[in-house]
C-alpha cells in the first residue's frame, strides 16, 4: 500500500507517522507542501504539528497551500485521507471535514495519555478494532475543542460518523473525561463517505511497547486489509 | 520612456489605495474562553460595571483600487476565503 505524508513548515509529527507507516509495511513518501503533484497514493496523511506556526488559526494557512488542492482532488476521488491533530485542523479548514476545532475549554495545552472509545469499527480505518474498545492514546494539542452546527452533529450521530469519543478508563463517556470541551466528547470523525478520518489523538505515537503501547497499531493494520 | 518624480509616483500610488480594517470575532453562540478570562480579571480589578468581553482579531488591509465598492468586495472575498472561518467566526469591514 502506498502512502504519502504531507510536510508543512512547522509539521513535527511527520517523521513519527512515517516510522509508524513503514513499520506497518506501507511504501511511504514524504511530500513537501509546495509540490503540485501527489505520488500515487492509497493513503494520504496530514500529520500533526504547528503548520505555519499556527498563524491566523491552526491549520488555516496550510489549508490553502499548493499541495492541498491535490489532496482535496484525491479525497473527492475516494483516496483515503487521515488527518491527525494539526492534520485534523487542516482538514476542517479545507472543508473536507465539517466543523471546526476551537481553543481547549481550559485554555491549556494538553499533553497526556487519555482514553478513547471506538464508536464505529465498520470503516477502512477502524475494522481491526472491536466496537466500544477502549484505547489509551496520547493527545497533545491546544485547539482540540470540536464544534459543529446542530444539523451536522445530528448527521454525525445518525450516520455513525463519529470515530472515537473521549472516555474514562472504564469506557464511561461524560464531561469529566472530556479533556478539551469537544461537543459529545468527540475525538475523531469521518466524512460522509468514510474515506476521510480526522482525529486529535496520536495513533502514530502508540505503535511500540518500548516507548508507549501498541493501541495505535490496529488503525494502520485496518488500512492494510 | 516617461519619467516621473518619486513624489508624483507616491501621490499616484496613494490615490489608488484604499485602506480597510477587518475585525474577526467568535460567533455569539461560540464559547470564547479567552474573552471570559479577560472579563473575570477586569471584574477582579474592580471594574464592576463590565458586562462582557469578547476577544477577536484585527487586520488592516490596503487595496490597490480607487473604487470603494469594488475594493470592499475584494476585502469581503478575502474575509470569506481566509481571514475568518465562517463556521465559528463573524467579521466586520470598515473603511479607514
Amino acid at each position: 500500500m502506498n502512502s504519502s505524508v504531507i510536510v508543512f513548515p512547522g509539521s513535527n509529527c511527520d517523521r513519527d507517522i512515517a516510522v509508524a507507516l513503514e513499520k506497518m509495511q506501507f511504501k511511504n513518501q514524504m511530500v513537501w507542501h509546495k509540490e503540485t503533484k501527489l505520488p500515487k497514493s492509497d493513503l494520504i496523511v496530514v500529520p500533526g504539528g504547528f503548520s505555519y506556526g499556527d498563524y491566523l488559526r491552526s491549520g488555516a494557512i496550510a489549508g490553502k497551500s499548493l499541495i492541498i488542492n491535490e489532496v482535496i482532488k484525491a479525497a473527492n476521488e475516494g483516496c483515503l485521507v487521515l488527518g491527525i491533530c494539526n492534520g485534523f485542523q487542516i482538514l476542517t479548514e479545507t472543508g473536507l471535514l465539517k466543523g471546526a476545532l476551537l481553543r481547549n475549554k481550559n485554555l491549556k495545552f494538553i499533553n497526556k495519555d487519555i482514553n478513547i472509545k471506538v464508536i464505529n469499527n465498520d470503516t477502512k480505518f477502524s475494522n481491526k478494532y472491536k466496537k466500544d474498545q477502549i484505547l489509551k492514546i496520547n493527545i497533545a494539542h491546544n485547539e482540540g475543542n470540536y464544534i459543529t452546527n446542530p444539523n451536522h452533529l445530528k448527521e454525525l450521530i445518525n450516520e455513525n460518523l463519529i470515530a472515537f469519543k473521549y472516555c474514562d478508563k472504564d469506557g464511561k463517556i461524560n464531561e469529566s473525561c472530556n479533556p478539551n470541551g469537544s461537543v459529545e466528547n468527540i475525538a475523531g470523525i469521518f466524512n460522509s463517505k468514510k474515506n476521510i478520518l480526522g482525529m486529535m489523538p496520536h495513533p502514530e505515537r502508540m505503535v511500540d511497547n518500548l516507548i508507549s503501547n501498541t493501541d495505535g497499531v490496529n488503525l494502520f493494520s485496518s488500512l492494510l486489509k | 520612456m516617461k519619467l516621473i518624480s518619486v513624489k508624483q509616483l507616491r501621490l499616484s500610488l496613494k490615490k489608488n489605495k484604499l485602506k480597510f480594517s477587518v475585525t474577526v470575532t467568535l460567533k455569539k453562540d461560540v464559547l470564547d474562553p479567552q474573552g471570559k478570562v479577560v472579563q473575570n480579571t477586569l471584574q477582579n480589578l474592580g471594574m464592576d460595571s463590565l458586562k462582557s468581553v469578547r476577544q477577536g482579531k484585527y487586520f488592516e488591509l490596503e487595496v490597490n483600487d480607487n473604487n470603494q465598492t469594488q475594493a470592499e468586495k475584494k476585502v469581503d472575498d478575502m474575509c470569506k476565503k481566509l481571514l475568518a472561518n465562517l463556521i465559528i467566526e463573524d467579521y466586520k469591514i470598515n473603511k479607514i
